[in-house]
């Protein structure tokens, strides 16, 4: 046997057209249609190879997500390889999603026969040789880039679990992500997947099931919080012969990265949930709504769809059930209103992605106008969990509204980026500095944008604020799908909210007023704080931004009222919490004219430092209009009025001689 | 002309109507002006209508790219790490705006709102690879990796690019 999909013996008859409702079960405690000592250390030792407890070669991981790949998990692999030959040691080398700990790829795990999994970090294609050296050969640790065991660990080698990074978090989503082999169907089988789809086919009619999310009191992960158990159970007593499940992997907010690990690094899981709420609804199609931008877990997903297809898991008549399912990736192409339902559903059926009223609401009339539930990849991760652990365990994580766990991805400035998976209840506080390590270089924290586009900056005063649905509400900003970015004292708050219009301006799909004039209108205004009128003497200009301050505040709240959909209602966001919480920094743009970040371009001067410039003239080359004038070997001069403000001599300069104040 | 890619879909399917046009994309890099003729034949649409939805979209793209796609992220975490530098540095030598390519058809310079790899910020990729935690100061040698480098013609050789990025 070297996968489940294989008999044990000739009383073994599980395939796609004539399937076992044991399979799953079978696959871990089997064989259970028949005795045989044999058959069973088959499937048991079948187990434990998938689960790498016995095998007689060292095993590699390398982690193989995006993020590992964009560190040169790909070079670093080649050179394990080439290492491993040129040393002639067989050694088997797997390739394995995202742990996390984004901060520190490349990371590279081995695990001697009888050893415990220990992980490295920072593995660069130089150190491939001494690595191996010292782990494989010399059998010892590699204590330079140590990060810790997966096991216990000892006095010299300390457990994850107990590391700062991981010590806080509790991973019930990603619990598979970076240990388990992405692409292989048997390795999720083995580490107990697919046991939450066996125990409803076997033990729950699909009302249970239902019933048993809605008591989880799990709420979509996807940003508005809508109980996941309520949405399903509209859906389920909708009367309809054809009903669809839709999967949101749509994450088109930037600065958000957890569906794209999840489906890198753990794509049956999703899958799963996938399975069970179809089951629940009545659903016999899906559609999995993924990023374009994300090419690695589109080619995951569909390898799990095919894989999930010929195990039978996936098809017709699923274990003997009688229960048809079959899922479709749709590639999205690039517009960030899809996230919202109603415009992904018109995406799929081949339209622009505009949003609609509701109601009815896509329970209702959804997908090709049948009943439809869409839910966020993170929501379907937490099914099977909940299926398999039960409602009062799951409802016993979080607070008294928002229960469970939630995924961030830590980014921006920021010690440890990555993605974090923490209590619902935890402060703010804790997930950017016990988890995150607080920011490098000795700056100042300033802010924590939560919510992307639609939620808010919040400031120190704040940063107590546990993560709840209704908490991070009450000070002005949204749980959004998960984008934490933390910005230091170098961050300009007025340049954020520029940036969050742009971006909220050009995704506007132009159907309703308020959202397609209006974020101009924003934009335009926040645009004209930290312009330079100075040079063009225009009076009127300096006018027009007194006035547009003057509305801003009104034209947010028009927007929030009348807006059609959360796109919309929601684009006001970064700029009133910029104002309600950093309402001096907007004071010193427009009064002091000054930028203390040092961000807004057009506030700042350019100077050169006479004692340290040695004139090189490397500015002058790099300067595009020409504004840096002097006699090589001679301290160099700014012409002001020629500056456009780029930043580029900065930036050449190797003796730090050009101030910007 | 396009045969191939139309035997997997049903005529008269408007649901097909995006994933038709990514597949036209991946073949000529742009949306020329016949397939747009053809799919809206195929799908039984207006043309109007299939050049509304292909607009819509910021993946489409009426023009044709050069040989080498350099993409700037534009996320949140890449911007408050200086990635309008990076695209400033970007546009400056090679002398184009963001949605543009050089003259010798070389280069083309785009902008993307998140490639999700955050935490690596701040990202550019040139042809699906990525380049993280990078400085104005790296752009030239990115640039000169791919100066030589000859146009990618057939989609082949484009998949089999990608491949060797994914493993």
């Amino acid at each position: 046997m070297n996968k489940f999909l294989d008999a044990c013996c000739t009383e073994c008859w599980h395939s796609v057209t004539n399937p076992c409702s044991m399979f799953v079960r079978c696959c871990i405690d089997g064989p259970l249609c028949h005795t045989d000592e044999e058959c069973k250390t088959k499937i048991k030792s079948l187990n434990s190879k998938l689960n790498y407890e016995s095998h007689n070669v060292p095993i590699i991981w390398i982690g193989m997500g995006t993020c590992g790949l964009a560190s040169g998990a790909k070079k670093v692999a080649e050179e394990i390889k080439l290492e491993l030959e040129k040393l002639n040691i067989a050694a088997q080398i797997e390739a394995t999603g995202c742990i996390g700990f984004c901060a520190k790829e490349v990371i590279v795990d081995v695990k001697l026969p009888d050893g415990e999994r220990i992980s490295y970090y920072e593995i660069t294609p130089k150190l491939v040789s001494k690595f191996i050296k010292k782990t494989i050969v010399d059998k010892e640790i590699f204590s330079e880039k140590l990060l810790g065991s997966h096991g216990k660990g000892n006095a010299e080698i300390p457990a994850l679990k107990n590391i700062p990074f991981f010590k806080h978090q509790m991973k019930l989503v990603l619990d598979n992500c970076g240990i388990v082999d992405p692409i292989s169907i048997d390795s999720y089988i083995a580490r107990g997947g697919f046991r939450a789809f066996d125990k409803i086919l076997t033990l729950m009619s699909p009302k249970d099931v239902v019933q048993e999310i809605l008591d989880s009191g799990l709420r979509g992960r996807g940003g508005a919080g809508f109980p996941t158990g309520k949405k399903w159970e509209f859906a389920h007593k909708q009367k309809s012969e054809k009903k669809y499940v839709i999967c949101n992997a749509d994450e088109g907010d930037p600065g958000a990265f957890m569906d794209r690990s999840i489906l890198e690094s753990d794509p049956f899981k999703v899958i799963e949930g996938m399975i069970i709420s179809a089951y629940a609804i009545g659903a016999n199609e899906g559609y999995i709504y993924c990023r374009a931008e994300y090419p690695l877990a589109i080619e995951r997903l569909d390898n799990a769809i095919k894989l999930c297809k010929e195990y039978g898991l996936l098809g017709q008549n699923i274990l003997g059930s009688g229960f048809n399912l079959n899922l479709k990736i749709k590639k999205g192409a690039g517009a960030f209103v899809c996230g919202e339902e109603t415009a992904l559903i018109a995406s799929i059926e081949g339209k622009r992605g505009m949003p609609r009223p509701r109601p009815p609401f896509p329970v209702v009339s959804g997908l090709f106008g049948k009943p439809t539930i869409i839910n966020n990849v993170e929501t379907f991760a937490n099914i099977s969990a909940i299926i398999v652990r039960g409602s009062n365990w799951f409802s016993s994580i979080g607070t008294n509204t928002s229960k469970g766990t939630k995924v961030f991805a830590l980014s921006g400035k920021i010690e440890n980026t990555g993605l974090v998976e923490v209590p619902m209840g935890m402060t703010l506080y804790d997930v950017v500095f016990n988890i995150g390590g607080g920011i490098p270089h000795r700056k100042k924290f300033k802010a924590v944008q939560i919510g992307g586009p639609s939620g808010g900056c919040l400031p120190e005063s704040v940063i107590d604020t546990p993560v709840d649905y209704e908490s991070l509400k009450a000070v002005g900003a949204m749980m959004g799908s998960g984008g934490f970015v933390v910005m230091d004292e170098d961050t300009c708050i007025v340049d954020v909210a520029k940036f969050f219009l742009t971006f909220i301006q050009s995704e506007s799909c132009g159907k309703c007023v308020p959202c397609r004039e209006g974020t101009k209108r924003m934009l335009e205004i926040v645009e004209r704080i930290p312009q330079s009128y100075k040079s063009q003497e225009n009076e009127i200009e300096e006018l027009q931004r007194f006035k547009g301050i003057i509305y801003l505040n009104r034209l947010a709240k028009v927007i929030q009222d009348t807006s059609l959909c959360g796109l919309g209602q929601s684009a006001p966001n970064p700029v009133l919490s910029g104002l309600q919480y950093f309402r001096e920094e907007y004071e010193e743009h427009l009064y002091e004219r000054h930028c203390s970040s040092g961000v807004c371009k057009p506030l700042l001067t350019f100077t050169v430092d006479n004692s340290l410039c040695t004139g090189c003239g490397i500015c002058i080359r790099k300067c595009s209009s020409e504004a840096i004038v002097g006699e090589k070997g001679k301290a160099h001069y700014v012409i002001e009025e020629k500056c456009i403000k780029c930043g580029m001599c900065v930036e050449a300069c190797r003796f730090k001689a050009i101030n910007v104040n | 002309m396009h045969n191939e890619i139309f035997l997997r879909y049903n005529k008269n399917d408007k649901s097909a109507l995006i994933p038709l046009l990514q597949e036209v994309q991946d073949v000529y890099g742009y949306l020329p002006e016949d397939a747009i003729n053809e799919v809206a034949e195929f799908v039984g649409s207006s043309v109007a209508r299939i050049y509304g939805v292909a607009t819509f979209y910021n993946m489409f793209r009426m023009t044709p790219l050069g040989a080498n796609v350099i993409k700037v992220c534009r996320g949140t975490a890449c911007h408050v790490k200086n990635s309008a530098n990076l695209l400033f540095a970007l546009e400056d030598s090679l002398k184009i705006k963001a949605g543009q390519t050089t003259r010798d058809k070389k280069f083309t310079l785009e902008l993307v709102n998140c490639i999700g790899a955050c935490s690596i910020a701040p990202v550019i990729t040139v042809n699906e690879e990525y380049y993280g935690r990078i400085g104005v100061k790296d752009i030239p040698s990115i640039i000169k990796k791919y100066q030589g480098k000859p146009k990618v013609e057939s989609k082949d050789e484009a998949a089999n690019q990608k491949q060797e990025v994914v493993l």
